[in-house]
């Protein structure tokens, strides 16, 4: 039976925090719930109300984020950087799915917009959640071409392009977390499932023509836990802002593990 | 005194910054067997080379003729005659076995039908010196950078790198003219740590956020030119700013210049193709600033599309779907997201945007900065810089399309490599005088605790609308002189900073603060700089100076700027000679495409 249990801080206080209203000539105004919490503190966390105009606000919820920082508190905490849907560095949960803040529109939700950080990863500040766990499980399935043999002494290793768009979806990942913090056995067994963001990356070089270690990759993944506690829920796959399908690459690896490899 | 507790780290090098050029470079080192710190601001794949979508450059010919001298006369016009012709040659030269290498790391390229790397056309990359188009640039769909940035990280992983992740770079560690490392926070427990190093590699891009409207992250506040100009060294070239021709109007997402690569076309008001006037040869295939210049000008006379027509139309539906989906997928997706416009029906509304710095620290084709003093031009001992932070220069007034992925690999492995040659792993890094140390604390301590009455984002937003305004597409000397005035304004108003957070840990608003002192000391140079350049050549265009004037100003230019916001300037020749036996000079000519 797995033990489930919530440390003392991390449950938010039930009714809003710190109401911040929108200047009083607001034309449309919005009401952004965010969640906040200062380690420095040692207060509970709680959801804090600001009440935007979204005349003079961008269409995303980034922009609603940036504005509050810069016109109302300073002090709201979130990663960004490129602000168009690349970097991943603006993953978080909006309206309670998993998603990047820059390319979420914020007409795109219905009533307040709840702004919460990804969910199950210890929290950092606000809205910056700690990925280190995320970034073991995907450095743990070695991504990095293992050939079989030394590179051509002239030019490229040749790939045909059928067998290039193969790689070419799997390799668009922008390791976000958007995917693994949406997986329910993420959430319970962070240090031992490996997460669909590190399957998909396993699966990517699994399926490369260029890499030689596929039996080994297979080999590595074929273990109750690191692979295995994928029951198939496909949240990752509807959580992916980039479309892309890390549970159908799970299914392959499964399948590949039980036809035995090469 | 300010009492703050430092860690100590010492390393062989401390590579600063863990974009292409970083990771290049990193990943070098370890595999040279030096004891390696990579300390970067964002995890390694946020770094704004992810962003990157066309291509890089390499005379490959997997797809029609070509050769690594075209792409080295084809870089030398693109400078506008500023690029030094030694730099370009080795750049050009190299480019080739560079791709390859990565390549053979894994990079996901897109494919011909015989199995090697695409290659599309891009802006002024020809073959046979201007006489054909050359298909030149490698790609991995529209995603080349960010498929390069992972596959770089990836390497990095797989050399057992040291990151150092999350933590923001403050300063230049200095003493007796030679760099000694660098003083850092670790954004996570909001503790002070200082990097002890015989070699710090400054790869922290360029300074787009120093303009409202720009294609660049948040996070491309150049920091490491910032903490040059602290050092008392100076930056070059700081004048010549890209506007990339088709960002997103608007939002400032930048659409590749691999749309037109793939037959992409620009169009004015009445649907006409204008840049068939601009250059008749390339056409919407021209180097970046002749086609940012003639969109300006097309708007300024009226044809500009919407309804302040203030942007144009860039089309691709006749492109067809098939090609969309296989070589333009991501900017397919973009133009969804930020213009609400399905590519293949309609055109997508753009507009020339701050892209990329062609200026930045100057240095040698090994990655060492240099600095001028009465003694004359000499290397800064223990300091290098690579990539959009640096400036070697390969890309003069006027950076080409596609040839910035290959900065980054090529003068990362460079630096990698000039380390191995000189330094000695291990070689004892005495502690440098508490004198070294103590003003940066002092410094960092101000700023932390600054309690004025400018917030940092509405003395960034009064920065940026200063130098969007004034240090435009097109300059005049009396825009500039207001500029000038302005970014003095906003200089002196840094003093009455606030921030709001007090707290150490996470205290993005300190980070903020930061980079605004980085990209205010950048900005001053950039303004002054231009301001000082009285002829036209490159991105640099002066209405009041409208002709190069290779006679007084064939020179880059090296700014410092002081504690008071005072500009300085200096300068260095461009080096025209190859130093190179398999290729010619390529004396100056009209530039025409």
């Amino acid at each position: 039976m797995v033990q489930f249990r919530l440390p003392a801080d991390s449950r938010y206080k039930d009714r809003l925090g710190r109401r911040h209203p929108a200047p009083g000539a607001a034309t449309r105004p919005r009401e952004f719930h965010v969640y906040r919490y200062d380690p420095d503190s040692r207060e509970r966390p709680r959801v804090d109300c600001y009440e935007l105009d979204l005349d003079g606000c961008g269409p995303m919820v980034l922009d609603a984020l940036i504005k509050i920082k810069n016109e109302v508190d300073p002090t709201l905490t979130f990663r960004r950087s490129c602000r168009e849907g690349i970097c991943g560095s603006c993953a978080m949960n909006i309206d309670g799915v998993n998603t990047l803040a820059c390319t979420q529109p914020i007409a795109a939700v219905t009533g307040a917009v709840r702004v919460f950080p990804l969910p199950h990863l210890p929290v950092i500040k606000d809205l910056v959640p700690d990925l280190d766990e995320f970034y073991r499980q995907y450095a743990a399935v070695e991504p990095w071409l293992q050939a079989a043999a030394p590179p051509p002494a002239a030019g490229e290793r040749r790939q045909s392009p059928a067998d290039q768009e193969r790689i070419d979806r799997p390799a668009a990942c922008i390791l976000c977390a958007c995917c693994s913090t949406a997986c329910p056995s993420f959430w319970w067994n962070p240090e031992r499932f490996l997460g669909p963001a590190a399957l998909l990356a396993a699966y990517r070089w699994i399926v490369d023509t260029r890499d030689g270690a596929r039996n080994e990759r297979l080999a590595a993944l074929d273990d109750a836990f690191r692979l295995y506690r994928c029951h198939t829920i496909m949240n990752c796959t509807e959580a992916c802002p980039k479309d892309l399908n890390p549970g159908r690459a799970i299914s392959e690896i499964k399948r590949r593990i039980a036809e035995g490899g090469d | 005194m300010t009492g703050y507790a430092l860690v100590d780290h010492r390393h062989d090098v401390v590579v600063v910054g863990a974009g292409g050029a970083g990771l290049r470079a990193t990943l070098g080192l370890a595999e040279a067997g030096l004891d390696t710190a990579c300390v970067t601001k964002v995890f390694p794949t946020r770094s704004h080379t992810v962003a990157a979508q066309g291509g890089i450059s390499a005379a490959l010919g997997n797809m029609g003729d070509d050769d690594w001298r075209f792409h080295f006369y084809d870089t030398v016009k693109g400078s506008d005659w500023l690029g030094d012709q030694d730099a370009i040659a080795y750049m050009c030269r190299e480019a080739p076995a560079a791709v390859i290498e990565l390549e053979h790391y894994g990079l996901p390229f897109s494919r011909t039908e015989d199995g090697r790397i695409y290659q599309r056309p891009f802006g002024g990359m020809t073959t046979h010196y201007g006489k054909g188009i050359a298909q030149r640039t490698c790609a991995a769909a529209d995603r080349t950078g960010h498929a390069m940035l992972h596959t770089l990280y990836q390497q990095s992983l797989r050399h057992r790198a040291r990151f150092f992740i999350e933590y923001f770079a403050i300063d230049l560690i200095m003493e007796d003219g030679a760099c000694r490392g660098v003083l850092a926070l670790d954004l996570t427990s909001g503790t002070l740590h200082r990097f002890l190093a015989q070699v710090t590699v400054l790869a922290t891009g360029g300074y787009g956020r120093a303009y409202f409207s720009c294609t660049s992250a948040h996070t491309c506040t150049g920091d490491g030119g910032g903490m040059a100009l602290r050092a008392a060294l100076p930056l070059a070239d700081m004048e010549f700013v890209q506007f990339h021709p088709t960002g997103i109007y608007g939002a400032g997402c930048l659409i590749t210049e691999g749309v037109r690569g793939e037959g992409g076309i620009l169009r004015n008001a009445a649907g006409e193709r204008f840049m068939e006037r601009y250059a008749p040869n390339a056409k919407d295939l021209a180097s970046r600033d002749v086609v940012s210049r003639a969109m300006t000008i097309e708007i300024r006379e009226g044809r500009g599309v919407g309804p302040q027509q203030d942007h144009l139309h860039l089309h691709l539906e006749h492109l067809g779907a098939e090609v969309i989906a296989k070589r333009l997928p991501g900017i397919a997706e973009t133009a969804m997201i930020f213009a609400n416009v399905d590519v293949a029906r309609a055109p997508i509304p753009v507009q020339p945007t701050v892209h990329y710095n062609m200026g930045g620290i100057p240095c040698n084709v090994h990655g060492e900065a240099l600095t001028r003093d009465g003694a004359g031009e000499r290397t800064v001992p223990g300091l290098m810089a690579v990539g959009e932070a640096a400036c070697v220069s390969v890309h003069g007034a006027n950076r080409l399309g596609s040839n910035s992925l290959l900065d980054l690999v090529v003068f990362g492995r460079a630096a990698a490599a000039r380390c191995a040659q000189s330094l000695r792993p291990g070689a004892a890094l005495p502690d440098p005088a508490p004198s070294a140390v103590e003003p940066l604390l002092d410094r960092f301590d101000r700023i932390r605790h600054a309690s004025g009455s400018r917030p940092t984002a509405s003395l960034r937003e009064e920065m940026q609308r200063a130098m969007q305004r004034d240090a435009a597409v097109f300059r005049t000397g009396a825009t500039l002189a207001e500029g000038c005035a302005a970014m003095q304004r906003c200089h002196d108003a840094f003093r009455d900073l606030r921030i709001t957070d007090r707290s150490l840990v996470f205290n993005t608003d300190l980070v903020e603060a930061l980079e605004l002192d980085n990209l205010l000391g950048q900005s001053l140079a950039t303004i002054h700089s231009a301001r000082n350049r009285t002829e036209s050549r490159g991105a640099h265009a002066r209405e009041d100076y409208p002709a190069r004037d290779d006679a007084n100003w064939m020179k880059h230019s090296l700014a410092w700027v002081d504690a008071t916001g005072r500009v300085r300037f200096d300068y260095r020749p461009v080096q025209l000679d190859t130093m190179s036996a398999d290729v010619e000079r390529i004396p100056p000519q009209v530039r025409a495409y």
